[in-house]
This record gives structure tokens, C-alpha cells and sequence, in this order.
């Protein structure tokens, strides 16, 4: 069994899906390229960070950044090369905030204020927009603590223990969402 | 509310700058008002921190969205702790009128 591949970070996604090569009487096979490939070529080759730099930016040690920029480069040298489209695509990615594609005017557009939802794009006002996505959950789930008493949840604070937390409405000691203990609270 | 657009002159015909902190221009554009200034880049040339200087000037104007083709990590990042929205246009031939009027529909 292969060990499950961890979520990496990117700032943005591609704001265009691929390249084609110009002067050929037909189409090659594309070279799919993931978008965690996609990034670590911007980061090192395009916005010049160090390696170091760049795994950190995505949230992967550094041989694992290594490895994803070497396969990225051979991909970029195998359309290059024979002439290939490049498709970007996939890969277990999410974004550091929700991004949103216009499919009227075909801008990309993010949402700063996570409480407020986007019902159309805030370029042209159409409502055929629709949030754009890695190949994963967008987000590695939140541990949330659960006041036993009166139900109020707030985001687990790393480091401090959730009995520590004090509910806020009844002045409980709070504990962690999902644990057996929780259960045991609820009928 | 008021939108930053990159642009590489200072005309509203000019066309979008496709790179943020190095841009020509910054057009500032009040949509309710809808008066329209622009802004010569003074970090344009700057060697290094080009981009974050230019997230510090533009969120010194109060601008609540910024319209470019393409936003680096260390801007974007500074841009989400300032709650500032984000729109990136992959077509460099848009001109800052037809981006003006874009954001002008919105109401309708
Ligand atoms: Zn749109
Ligand atoms: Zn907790």
C-alpha cells in the first residue's frame, strides 16, 4: 500500500490551461503536467526562490520539493523537445484561498473574506462562475473543540489543550469534537 | 469602491500590465464615483521588493480590489492579511476602458 500523499500548498492556480506548439501538421499526446509541477516551476525558475524557499511556500520538505521540480522540468524539456501540448491538471493541491473562474470573461478572481459567499464574478457580474479546485478536499479538515454542554464549537488553538479552552457562553470546559468523550455528551 | 488595474500607460486605452509590482501604471478606478487616476509605478525598476512595495501603495489608497494578470506569492500573501481582493485577467491585449466597463456592468 502506497503512503497517502500529502496536500500541497499553492498560491494560485495557472490562470490558463496549457501550452500548444506551434508548426505542427497534427496534434501530439499532451504532456500532463500536475499543478503541484506547475508550481514549483514558478517558484524556483520563474519568482526565483530557493529551494528552501520554494518547499516551504508549498508545505513539502525539501527532497520532495527536489523531486516534483525534477519531474517538472523533464516534463517541460519532453513537450520542448517532440513538440508536445502541455495540459495542466490534477495533482493534490489546494489553494491558500478559494479561487474562482469566470467562464463569461474568463478571469480568475479569489475571496478574501471567507464568511461572505461569491454568487457572480466581480469583473463582469456573470453568474456562471465556478470555484476552482485541486484534484483533493481543498482543505485539511480543522479540529474543531465542542463545549459539552451547550453545543458551541470553536476552531481547536494548536498547542492548548481543548479542556483548557473555556466555553464562552456557559463558561465550560471545552473538549475535542469527535473524541469518545464527545460522544459520550451526546444523546 | 475603489480598483487598482496594472497598465503599461497612461491613457485608458492603454492595456493591462500583466505583472503586478513592476507595472507601468497603476490606474485607480472609483466605481462609484467613477473617477479615474493614474499612477506611475515608482517601484518599476527596483531590483528587489518591487512587489510587496507596491501591495503598500496601493493599499495606501484604499483600494479594496486589484485587477492584474498574475500575482506572486509573496504579494499574495500580503494581500489576503490586508483583505484585499484579487483578479487575475490572462488576456494582455484588455484595455483599462474595456476592464473599466467590465466592473461597470456589475450593477446593472
Ligand atoms: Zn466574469
Ligand atoms: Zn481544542
Amino acid at each position: 500500500m502506497s503512503r497517502p500523499k500529502r496536500i500541497r500548498k499553492m498560491t494560485n492556480p495557472p490562470n490558463f490551461r496549457g501550452f500548444r506548439p506551434m508548426g505542427l501538421s497534427r496534434e501530439n499526446n499532451p504532456v500532463v503536467m500536475n499543478y503541484e509541477e506547475y508550481e514549483a516551476i514558478r517558484l524556483s525558475d520563474f519568482e526565483l526562490n530557493s529551494q528552501k524557499e520554494a518547499a516551504q511556500a508549498m508545505n513539502v520538505s525539501r527532497p520532495t520539493f527536489t523531486r516534483i521540480y525534477e519531474s517538472a522540468r523533464r516534463k517541460v524539456a519532453q513537450a520542448f523537445v517532440l513538440g508536445s501540448p502541455i495540459v495542466f491538471e490534477g495533482g493534490k493541491v489546494y489553494f491558500d484561498s478559494d479561487w474562482y473562474y469566470c467562464h463569461t470573461c474568463g478571469c480568475w478572481f479569489d475571496r478574501p473574506d471567507k464568511e461572505k459567499e461569491l454568487k457572480c464574478c466581480i469583473l463582469c457580474g456573470s453568474s456562471e462562475i465556478e470555484q476552482y479546485k485541486g484534484d483533493s478536499e481543498p482543505k485539511v479538515k480543522e479540529d474543531v473543540c465542542i463545549c459539552p454542554v451547550c453545543g458551541k464549537e470553536k476552531i481547536h488553538s494548536d498547542g492548548v489543550p481543548c479542556h483548557q479552552e473555556i466555553c464562552p457562553d456557559c463558561n465550560c470546559r471545552m473538549i475535542r469534537k469527535g473524541s469518545p468523550k464527545n460522544k459520550f455528551y451526546q444523546k | 469602491m475603489k480598483v487598482a488595474i496594472t497598465s503599461t500607460g497612461n491613457t485608458i486605452d492603454s492595456r493591462l500590465d500583466s505583472r503586478f509590482g513592476r507595472c507601468s501604471f497603476f490606474v485607480i478606478y472609483n466605481t462609484d464615483s467613477k473617477s479615474v487616476e493614474f499612477i506611475p509605478n515608482p517601484n518599476k525598476d527596483n531590483l528587489e521588493g518591487a512587489g510587496p512595495a507596491s501591495v503598500q501603495l496601493v493599499a495606501s489608497l484604499g483600494v479594496k480590489l486589484v485587477v492584474s494578470g498574475e500575482f506572486g506569492a509573496k504579494v499574495k500573501s500580503v494581500f489576503d492579511s490586508l483583505q484585499i481582493q484579487l483578479v487575475m485577467i490572462p488576456d494582455e491585449n484588455k484595455t483599462i476602458v474595456t476592464i473599466m466597463e467590465m466592473l461597470d456592468h456589475k450593477n446593472e
